[in-house]
């Protein structure tokens, strides 16, 4: 369960964190994917992470300007790191665009689990409105890329054998 | 959410990043371990230009190149040494070394145990995940015995080194164990580091999903200190000696006097004394 959010500054405090980290982390996966020339993969991570600085954008707007900021460890999340944010290692150098696209579907699935339980425990009534927009808004992004993930072929048994590995020496 | 501190932001994460892309398998755990590093900058306030993150060489000492820090990135096993002059030199500098259990307990084991004696005030962060990654999977010190592999068939029947107990039998001031996969976990653990006066070892288990793609499971095996870190090192050398190595927390807070250069007027210019060596 989330710690309860009673006041639309606490709300937008959470919600800026977790859209500004999930862009990060969607930007960070891009570069990894660029890296190791998977462009397909870089494309839709760099997608993911303009359509989450919408989030933030929209976030920065209602709260009329930068919000609150607190220390890493003081936010309410129930996940290691903010919910939207795709997990340390989540990626891998060889996953195919199912997998890439499954990873994105959990983080955005997390983010609307997070913003309805809040909704659901919060007593302040604009908070339950504002988070349960949020939580419309994940779901959106979670049916579209349940869409697309029909789209693509499961991955083949052996997807992570590789003969020859990635790291470079010095 | 009563108790949080507010921030006032100066600086965020992205203001410590480089535009060099990390070149690490995407999943490594060192990606965790330089999100939390720049998340402690950033709640400390440090500008970029006051911090100098040293390193030797391993996949883990790549991080000098991914930041806008000072960054040296030095011979494998002697970036502790780099950065203990460092330090001495510009003592106003917070300095971190970054490092992995095969630059920092095996070719630069010595460096470590003379480092955590010397006590000067900077960070050692050692992203251990129990082998030598760049080199592609040889066995490094922390790796267990059995592990058994295409390189070290049937495992080494080593046992392994235990980096907390060693550090702490050496001086180091303040001892510490977080695991990648909660990078505010050791954003935390990290600024209570570098604000600790003296050597402070953090030993943070960074997966190495390539040549120890198991250790993905580690997320399971970890568990929290359930216990408040404690100032007495008989207690701490108690508690580490017992502990699975999968405990995540602070462990010891020292007040072990810190080393600082001690400035002497040197006999004679540097010309006489280049005199002097000459043959
Ligand atoms: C003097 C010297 N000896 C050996 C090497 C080869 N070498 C490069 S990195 C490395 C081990 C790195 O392992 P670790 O520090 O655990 O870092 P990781 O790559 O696992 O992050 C070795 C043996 C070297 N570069 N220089
Ligand atoms: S080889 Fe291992 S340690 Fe090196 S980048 Fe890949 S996963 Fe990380």
């Amino acid at each position: 369960m989330n710690a309860a959010i009673n006041s639309l500054d606490e709300l937008l405090t959470h919600a800026h964190a977790l859209e500004h980290e999930a862009v990060e982390r969607y930007e960070e996966l891009a570069g990894q994917m660029e890296v190791h020339n998977k462009p397909e993969l870089a494309q839709l991570f760099h997608k993911m992470a303009a359509l989450e600085q919408q989030h933030v954008d929209k976030v920065k707007s209602l709260a009329g300007g930068q919000p609150r900021r607190l220390a890493p460890w003081d936010y309410s999340w129930q996940t290691e790191e903010s919910p939207e944010s795709v997990p340390v290692g989540g990626g891998h150098y060889r996953m195919n665009p199912y997998q890439a696209l499954s990873l994105v579907l959990a983080s955005e699935e997390r983010a609307e689990s997070f913003f309805s339980g809040v909704a659901t425990h919060t007593t302040d009534p604009v908070v339950r409105e504002t988070a349960t927009q949020f939580a419309l808004e994940e779901k959106q992004h979670a049916e579209l890329l349940r869409e697309w993930l029909t789209r693509y072929p499961k991955p083949a048994a052996d997807w992570n054998q590789d003969l020859d590995d990635p790291v470079s020496q010095e | 959410m009563g108790q949080a501190e507010v921030i006032t932001p100066m600086y965020s994460s992205k203001d410590y990043k480089s535009t060099v892309k990390p070149i690490w398998c995407p999943g490594c755990g060192h990606f965790g371990v330089e999100s939390s590093l720049f998340r402690a900058l950033a709640h400390l306030n440090l500008p970029p230009e006051q911090v100098g993150i040293v390193s030797g060489i391993g996949c883990s000492s790549r991080i000098p190149a991914y930041t806008q820090c000072y960054g040296f990135h030095g011979v494998h096993g002697r970036a502790l040494a780099a950065a203990t002059g460092l330090k001495l030199a510009r003592p106003e500098l917070t300095v971190v070394v970054t490092s992995g259990d095969g630059d920092a307990f095996s070719i630069g084991g010595n460096h470590f145990i003379h480092a955590c004696r010397r006590n000067v005030d900077m960070t050692l962060l050692v992203m251990d995940n129990e082998v030598y990654g760049m080199t592609k999977g040889q066995p490094s010190p922390t790796t267990p015995g059995d592990w058994d592999s295409k390189i070290a068939p049937g495992g080494t029947g080593v046992n392994p080194f235990a980096p907390m107990a060693v550090a702490l039998a050496a001086g180091a001031n303040f001892i510490a164990r977080g695991f990648a996969g909660d990078p505010n976990g050791v954003a935390k653990i990290l600024v209570e580091a570098i604000q600790h006066p003296g050597l402070s070892f953090v030993q943070v288990l960074s997966p190495c999903i390539t040549y120890r793609p198991e250790e993905k499971f580690w997320k399971k095996t970890v568990h929290p200190n359930p216990v408040a870190p404690t100032r007495d090192p008989a207690e701490a050398g108690h508690r580490l000696l017992s502990d699975d190595g999968f405990t995540t927390g602070v462990f010891f807070i020292g007040d072990r006097p810190i080393y600082t250069a001690a400035v002497g007027v040197g006999e004679g210019s540097l010309d006489e004394i280049e005199e002097h060596l000459a043959i």
